[in-house]
This record gives structure tokens, sequence and C-alpha cells, in this order.
């Protein structure tokens, strides 16, 4: 293989798995060590930076960080990173002060369609620049899906609130009750810019016999929103929720809060197959939910115009040796009384007041045809964003989407190519300190994950707005901020120092490190020290050591940042230094580089 | 060294070897010697032998004299007895141990103080009675310890830190131990592990004395321009002759014969020590030829390393006494100790 280039701000962005993982790309372990020494508003601000809401995100994230956490790689769980979050933005201080205020107006008025993530990541990042921000929302609250459909138990009101706040009383013009109704009538008006960011707001139907025979089937995302705006706040007692995502997560919960007691959440597939997240599934399981798995919804049974219960399939599969399930056979019919049915199988994104002399390119499915990385669509100074864009995703990609829309939109106002991105940066700085000490914690820590503490099962269904998660205590979160393998504290290696005396390769706990022949990278993964079998993590390779000619590989996968390999080489070959990936935004406040 | 212990967390992919054990089964304490020392290498080393070997490590007895390589046993086979002797005693310590219980392993580490100066009687006289054991000479020519100073195995001409150059002609513990009469005798390097893990095994599984000279570079106070024990410097003039070809009795014999391999010993559990020749004119069982190779080679400057001197029938030294198969360790108080009438009757066949 050929040296590794690790100039390149992906080479050492990769190592730092969850940050990695993460859509909006958050410094994780620099948040957590910044939890770990009392900083929580500057942990804050960190998570703000890229992710923009921390305190909602803390909550209700999809946590793409915590399956990529290299900790879940050494047969344990990951960090509970999420948690961590929300321990930041719980006890951190009012940080207005340190928001940049609406820039003087540069004359250019932008419109944001929906109030949601996506329409308020791009207000965040527009406003200090002085652009003039209107925000068309139908409802008469912001937020989005982020109020419609997630539960108010999952994420309080408040939070939502004071979040959205911090963007919108900086200036933005916020149209509420004004659903948009043309978009060629909205395009007739002048904007130099429109973002839309309306989300996936139509549920998928289930097409049954008996479907339009009762009014007691409702579509999941539908049916939420009438809940979260105090429309709707009775259900039966025998509740059916067909899907198993976490859209259903939250309809099986909710029902119970609102006089459902016999919930169960039908599945097509087996357990594995589960659209939802694990931790949702727990949450919902703790609360008693019935999830069957292998039902396939067959018919709505109404009598007299009375839902009576609905009939399924039940279905059998054989798992193959790659793991596929086979085609279903049919094992029997069975019936399920209910009083209500919640359809959960999905939503797509919808635009019914996009006509078509707008001359926007669709793609087969009639959504548009939106660019990957700049978001723009065929109409010039039309861009899209959030679940609009590609479907439906989750918030932390939605806020992404509207970085990267936002950098679009100031590019193409200042008449810039749009498509010519501004680039990524990677900071380096040793964190050596003394002989053996570093200026971050590099112990290994062997504590399990802890469990987040739940407000009890009879007290939480008093009131559906009654939070159930209640944050970690502070003895939990000095505990798990130290789970945290510090990633982004990089092993950097000058070949010219290394005498290969072995030391760093005999120390190292997880056997990452090997002096060998260099070789093709197939050929090289089967001659190191330990089995490195997982080629989505990567190898580095040194230049030709002095003494032999050998190359210095060391597998990233389950390297543990512990430091040894720096504190055992007699001739500072390696150095741990803490990696700073800076990521543009279209405000120009980059990551602040520094390391600290 | 470090102030942190090694964490306690392992590959989940890491192999295991026949008993059920990891290698990070087979460690110790953490290393308090300098970062980079060639010691802590051939403890890596070690383990990786007896890993492989699947031996038990309580089956192990690690002795040692005083030296910054006789510290080394705290670093590998937590679960071993050790024994840490007097300053170049440590045959001694050894001799009494295997004749109390010959059923152990015994790893014996030295340096090139412990054993070429203060201890070189002992040494000698351990490989006369040719105990069963494995003796290791971590060999770097300077006293590490005490700062630095040259020791008994440094070349003549080497220069010390500062500069100094040795007056004296070194002492060859592979040449010294062949004219003894030593049963297997190698020379390795701790930077070449490759070759070292399976010479060790060899010696581990050998019947009778052998013995290891390992040149182990130290980094504080001899790996400078001038040092002919630096990690550059042996690099340089390492001379592999003949290195060993470790196959365990169960393991099948690849059939392909290795066209560079000329010679193999079984040993007394049926190992087979494989003979790789890089330089072909050696005869790693002939004494004579040995010494004068080596002899040769040294007068060009050259380190010769590889498994150099193997005597295939090897009495080690419960078989020369005709002592007792069963460890006297283990026999019953009763038969070690016969009492004083059965001590009255032997004495008096001599009255």
């Amino acid at each position: 293989m050929k040296p590794t280039d690790t100039a390149r701000p992906d080479h050492f962005h990769q190592v730092v798995d969850c940050q990695w993982g993460c859509p909006a790309h958050t410094d994780v372990p620099h948040y957590i060590r910044q939890i770990a020494q009392g900083d929580y508003t500057g942990a804050y601000l960190e998570n703000r930076k890229s992710n923009v809401f921390p305190g909602i995100l803390g909550r209700v994230c999809d946590r793409p960080c915590e399956p990529a956490c290299r900790r879940g790689r050494l047969d344990e769980e990951p960090v509970a990173i999420c948690r961590l979050k929300r321990v930041a933005a719980d006890l951190s201080d009012d940080i207005r002060e340190y928001l940049p205020p609406k820039g003087p107006s540069n004359g250019k008025r932008i419109a944001c369609i929906g109030a949601g993530a996506a329409s308020l990541a791009v207000a965040n990042d527009l406003l200090p620049l002085g652009y003039d921000i209107v925000m068309y929302e139908q409802h008469d609250k912001p937020g989005g899906l982020m109020r419609t459909n997630i539960p108010s138990f999952r994420l309080p009101a408040e939070v939502l609130d004071d979040e959205i706040a911090m963007i919108v009383e900086r200036g933005v013009d916020l149209r509420l009750n004004t659903k948009v109704e043309s978009m060629q009538a909205l395009l007739a008006e002048g904007y130099d810019a429109v973002f839309v960011g309306t989300g996936a707001p139509r549920g998928k139907n289930l097409d049954l016999p008996g479907r339009y025979d009762t009014d007691r089937i409702h579509i999941g995302i539908d049916w939420l929103e009438e809940v979260a705006f105090e429309h709707t706040d009775t259900i039966g007692e025998n509740v059916l929720i067909i899907g198993v995502g976490n859209t259903a997560m939250d309809c099986c919960r909710t029902s119970l809060r609102l006089g459902g007691k016999n919930v169960k959440v039908m599945a097509r597939k087996p357990r594995s197959w589960f659209k939802a997240s694990e931790w949702e599934l727990e949450d919902a399981e703790e609360e008693n939910v019935d999830i069957l798995i292998n039902h396939a919804p067959k018919e709505f049974v109404v009598k007299d115009g009375q839902l009576k219960g609905m009939l399924f399939d039940k279905l059998h599969y054989d798992i193959d040796e790659n793991g596929r399930l086979s085609d279903p056979t049919i094992i029997e019919e069975v019936f399920i009384e209910c009083d209500d049915v919640i359809l959960a199988i999905g939503q797509d994104n919808a635009f019914p007041w996009i006509e078509k002399e707008t001359g926007l390119e669709l793609t087969q499915w009639d959504t548009p045809v939106v660019h990957e990385t700049n978001h723009s669509s065929s109409i010039e100074g039309l861009f899209f964003g959030g679940d609009a864009a590609y479907g439906p995703k989750n918030i932390i990609w939605a806020v992404e989407h509207g970085h990267r829309a936002a950098i679009s939109i100031h590019k193409y106002c200042e008449g810039e190519d749009i498509s010519d991105r501004p680039p990524r940066g990677m900071n380096l700085l040793s964190t050596k300190m003394g002989i053996h000490e570093w200026s971050y914690s590099n112990d290994f820590d062997d504590v399990p994950r802890h469990k987040m503490n739940h407000v009890d099962l009879v007290q939480r269904f008093k009131d559906i707005k009654i939070e159930v998660e209640l944050g970690f205590s502070a003895e939990q979160t000095a505990r798990e901020v130290e789970r945290c393998l510090n990633c982004d504290i990089q092993t950097v290696f000058a070949a010219k120092l290394c005498i290969e005396c072995d030391a760093c390769m005999d120390i190292c706990p997880t056997h990452c490190l090997t002096i060998t022949d260099n070789g093709e990278e197939d050929d090289l993964r089967g001659r190191l020290r330990a089995p490195a079998n997982n080629k989505t993590q990567i190898l580095y390779v040194s230049d030709a050591l002095p003494q032999t000619g050998k190359v210095m590989v060391k597998d990233e996968d389950l390297c543990v940042h512990c430091g040894l390999c720096a504190e055992r080489c007699p001739t500072g070959a390696w150095d741990m230094r803490k990696s700073r990936v800076s990521i543009p935004y279209a405000s120009g406040t980059k990551h602040i580089a520094a390391a600290s | 060294m470090s102030f942190l212990k090694k964490p306690n967390i392992a590959h989940p992919g890491l192999p295991k070897n026949e008993i059920g054990l990891t290698i990070r089964d087979y460690e110790g304490a953490m290393s308090t010697l300098c970062a980079g020392c060639g010691h802590d290498s051939i403890s890596s080393a070690i383990m990786q032998a007896y890993f492989e070997l699947s031996v038990e490590p309580h089956r192990v007895a690690k002795v040692s004299g005083i030296g910054c390589s006789s510290k080394t046993p705290t670093y590998f086979l937590g679960g071993a007895h050790g024994f840490n002797s007097v300053h170049g005693r440590m045959p001694s310590i050894a001799t009494g141990a295997n004749a109390a219980n010959r059923e152990l392993n015994y790893i014996g580490v030295s340096g090139d103080g412990d054993s070429l100066s203060i201890g070189l009687g002992q040494f000698g006289h351990a490989i006369r009675r040719n105990i069963n054991m494995m003796y290791l000479i971590e060999n770097n020519g300077v006293y590490g310890l005490t700062k630095g100073q040259f020791s008994a195995s440094a070349d003549r001409g080497s220069t010390a830190k500062k500069g100094d150059a040795n007056p004296y002609s070194p002492i060859d513990p592979v040449l010294l131990a062949i004219s003894l009469g030593c049963t297997f005798v190698g020379r390795g390097f701790s930077g070449d592990k490759e070759h070292l893990v399976p010479m060790l095994k060899s010696a581990i599984k050998h019947e009778g004395f052998a013995l290891l000279d390992i040149i182990s570079p130290c980094v504080t106070f001899n790996d400078h321009e001038g040092s002919t024990k630096s990690y550059a410097h042996t690099r340089a003039n390492l001379r592999e002759t003949v290195y060993a070809d470790f196959t365990e009795h169960h393991e099948e014999i690849i059939a392909q014969v290795d066209p560079g391999e000329y010679k193999k010993i079984t040993m007394h559990d049926g190992s087979r020590v494989g003979f790789k020749r890089v330089d072909e004119s050696y005869d790693p069982t002939n004494r004579v030829s040995a010494i004068s190779y080596i002899e040769e080679h040294r007068a060009k400057g050259e380190v010769v390393t590889g498994l150099l001197y193997m005597e295939e029938s090897s009495s080690e030294m419960h078989s020369v006494l005709g002592s007792n198969k069963q460890a006297m360790a283990t026999l019953p108080y009763n038969q070690l100790n016969p009492g004083s009438e059965t001590l009255a009757r032997i004495q008096a066949r001599w009255r």
C-alpha cells in the first residue's frame, strides 16, 4: 500500500467514528470532554455549532453516532452519547449572548417554506449574514415534525420552544397559520432564493377491505399531530398499531396515555427486520406494549359501522444462509379484536401545491429532482432540504441539509458557483504535557454503559406531558464521560524517528500495531498481529522505516487511544495529537480549529 | 515507565491456543524499564513462545539474578512461579529448584553482567550439569542500572555514551557455552521476533541446558553511534546463519520439503526442530566448525545469529544422576524423608 496521506482532513476524521457517522459531524469526543470538565455551556455551544438543536437532539436524535461508536466493537455497549448531549443542554447557562445577532441587512430576501428543523437551520446560518428570512408555517406553532410527530412525553414543548426561539427571535419573519398553497404565486413574489423544508407530511394508507367503513382507523402521523395540538385526547381500550417503525412506537405509547389499555403493535416480519430503533422498542416494551411478529394485515372487520377488529394472515419465513428472509407462507388466519387502528407504515413527501407550470423537474415518484450535495432543484434559486428533499430521514439529517442549503443559497445570492463547495480542514495539536502525561484522560475505564432513569410506570401515564426520561444524574454523567475512548486524540507517527524496537507493538492492549513488509491491503490485513477483518475501518501505513525498510501498519478498528504506544516510544516517533475537523458553514464561522 | 496499567481490554478476535488462553493471559506486570528497551521486546517474544506452545503459565518457574534483565520475569507470565535471586547466583537457585521439582518448565533470565561477570562461574557449572532449563542472556554490553559502564560482553573499541572506547576484549557467551559442552546454543536479536520466537520455542522444548544469547540494545546508554550493540549497528552487521523452524509433535509436517531446510532433529517429546541454513557452509551439529565459523565472522565485526549449535543426544541432569522420575516436591513426606531408622541403616553400611 502507499503511505497513508494523513494530511487529508478525512483521514483522521474517519477515525472519530461518532463524528464521522453523524450527518452534521458534531465533535462528540470534544464536547464529552467539556462535560467532563463541567463546561456545560461550552459543550452546548459545541453541539449547537453543528446540530443547532442540542436539547431536542439530546432526547430524540436517531443517534447514528452510537452504533458507530468504537466502544461497541470492543464487545461492549457504545458510549451514551445522546444522553450526554442532553446533560449539556440541561445544565448549560443561557447561551443567547454567544449567538451572533442578525447582521446588517444585505438586501436579500429568502423564503423558507415550513418551520421545521431544516428551515430553522437555514435561517440560523443565514441570519448573521444579513439575509431577511421569511418563514411560512401552516400551523400556529413552529417546529414542524418535531412538534407534531414526537409526543411531548419524549420531547417537552418547553425545550422545543426554547431552541426554536433562539433562532426566530433573532429576526426571522415567521408567518404562522400561513399555508403556502401555490409555488407559482410564491416564486412570483420575487424572493432572492426559496428553500422548501416541508417535510414528509403524507402518511401511507392501507387500502384493505373495510378501510372506509369506520372513522376509527387513523393515519399515524396525522393522529399524532391531532394529539399534539390537543384536537384528540381519547382512544379506545384496545388499539392495534400497524407497522413497527419509530412512528409506531410513538403511536403505541401515546395510545397508552389517552386511555388505551391493551395496545398491540403488529409487525409483518421478525424482530431483526424492525425499522424502529432498539431503544425505542425497549421503551415501548417497558410500558407493556405487545409486539406481535409475522402478522400481515388482511381486512378491517366492521359490523354495523363499528370497528370490531382486524383479520391477519399469520406468516412463516425461512431465513437463508445469507440471513435473507424467504417469501412468506401463510400458516393461518387470525382475528384480533380492537376499537381503534393506527396505521404507521411509512410516510412520503408530497407537493400538491407545486404546479406543473413551474417547470420543476420531478422524479418518477413525483418528488423533485434535488442535487445530492448542494440541494438545488431544476429551478434556479429553489432549494429543497430535510425530508422534503429525499424522503423521510431524521432531524439530524434535516439540520445538515439546512447547513448545506444555506451555503448554496449564500453562494447563489453572491453569484458564485454553488457546486464549488468550501473545503474541510484539519488541525492537529500535541496533547503531551510531561513524560507520561497527556492533556486528556487516557486510561481505559471499563465501566458498563449507564442506564437512563425513567419516571415510574404508574406516575408516567397520569399526564401525556410528563417526560419519561429523567436525564443522567451527576454521578452517572461523571462515570459515563470516562467511557469515551477519545478517538479524536490521534496516534500520529513519524516514520523517520522509528528505531523498530517494537515497544509500541508489545504494549498495545488491542494489538493494533504491526511492523511488517509492505504489501497490498488484503495481503497486509492477513499478516497483522490481530485479525483485521473489519474493512470499514482504515489501515494506516507509514513510510518505509529507516533501519529495515519495513512499514508500520495500524489497524484503526479497535485502538482505544490509551496513548501507551506514545508512552513506550523511546524516540517520540508516536505522539498523541488532538484532531479538530473544521467544517465550513455559510456564516463563515468555521468550527474553531484551536484545540482546547 | 508508564503510570497507568495496560488497559484490561483485548481485541475480541484474538486467537486462542489449545488450552483456551489468549496471548493476554501470558502477560505480567507493567514494565518499569526504559521505553524502547530491548528486554521488553524479549519479554514479549517469551510470552508469544509459551502461548504458542500452550504451556500453562503456572507450570513455569522464572528465575533471575540482578540487573535490568533480571527484573523482567515480573513483566511476563504473571501466573508463573518466580524467584529473583542474588546477583549472579541464579544458576544455583535454578539447579536447586530443578532438583526438587523436575516437572516445572524453567526459564532463567540473566544479563551480560549477571552471567559474564559476577556469575560467570555459576553460569559455567549450570552448563556442565546440563540442567533442564532455558537460560537467556539479555545482552546489551553495558551496566544499565548503574548508568552505562562497559560490561564483559562489550566489544573492544566500542564506545560509551560519552565517547570513551572499551579497551578489553569481550567474553562471547555463545563461544564460551559451546566450548563448555552446552547442548543447545543460539543467538538472537530483540528486534527480530520472527526468528527469535521459534528459537525460544525450541529452547523451551530442549531437554537440557539451552542457552540463548539475545542482543538487546540499551536505548538509554548504548544505542548511539560507536556502540556495537545498538539497534542500527546490530541490524547492519547481523549475519543470519541458521534459523530454527519449530514444529510441535502433533502438528503435521507439510509434505513439501523446504529446499532451504537441510536437517531435522526430533526432540524427546517428538517435537522437531528444522534447521534452515542461510549460509550453506554452516553445520550446527559440529562443535569445531561452529566455533571456527563464529570466530571467523566475529573477526569481521559480524554478529552471527541463529540456532548455532545443538546436540542431538542431550542428557540432562536428572537422567545423568538417575534420580527419581517423580518430582521430589510431589513425593509424600515419608518417602522424601525415610526416617532416622533408615538413615541409621544406610550409615551402618559404611561403618
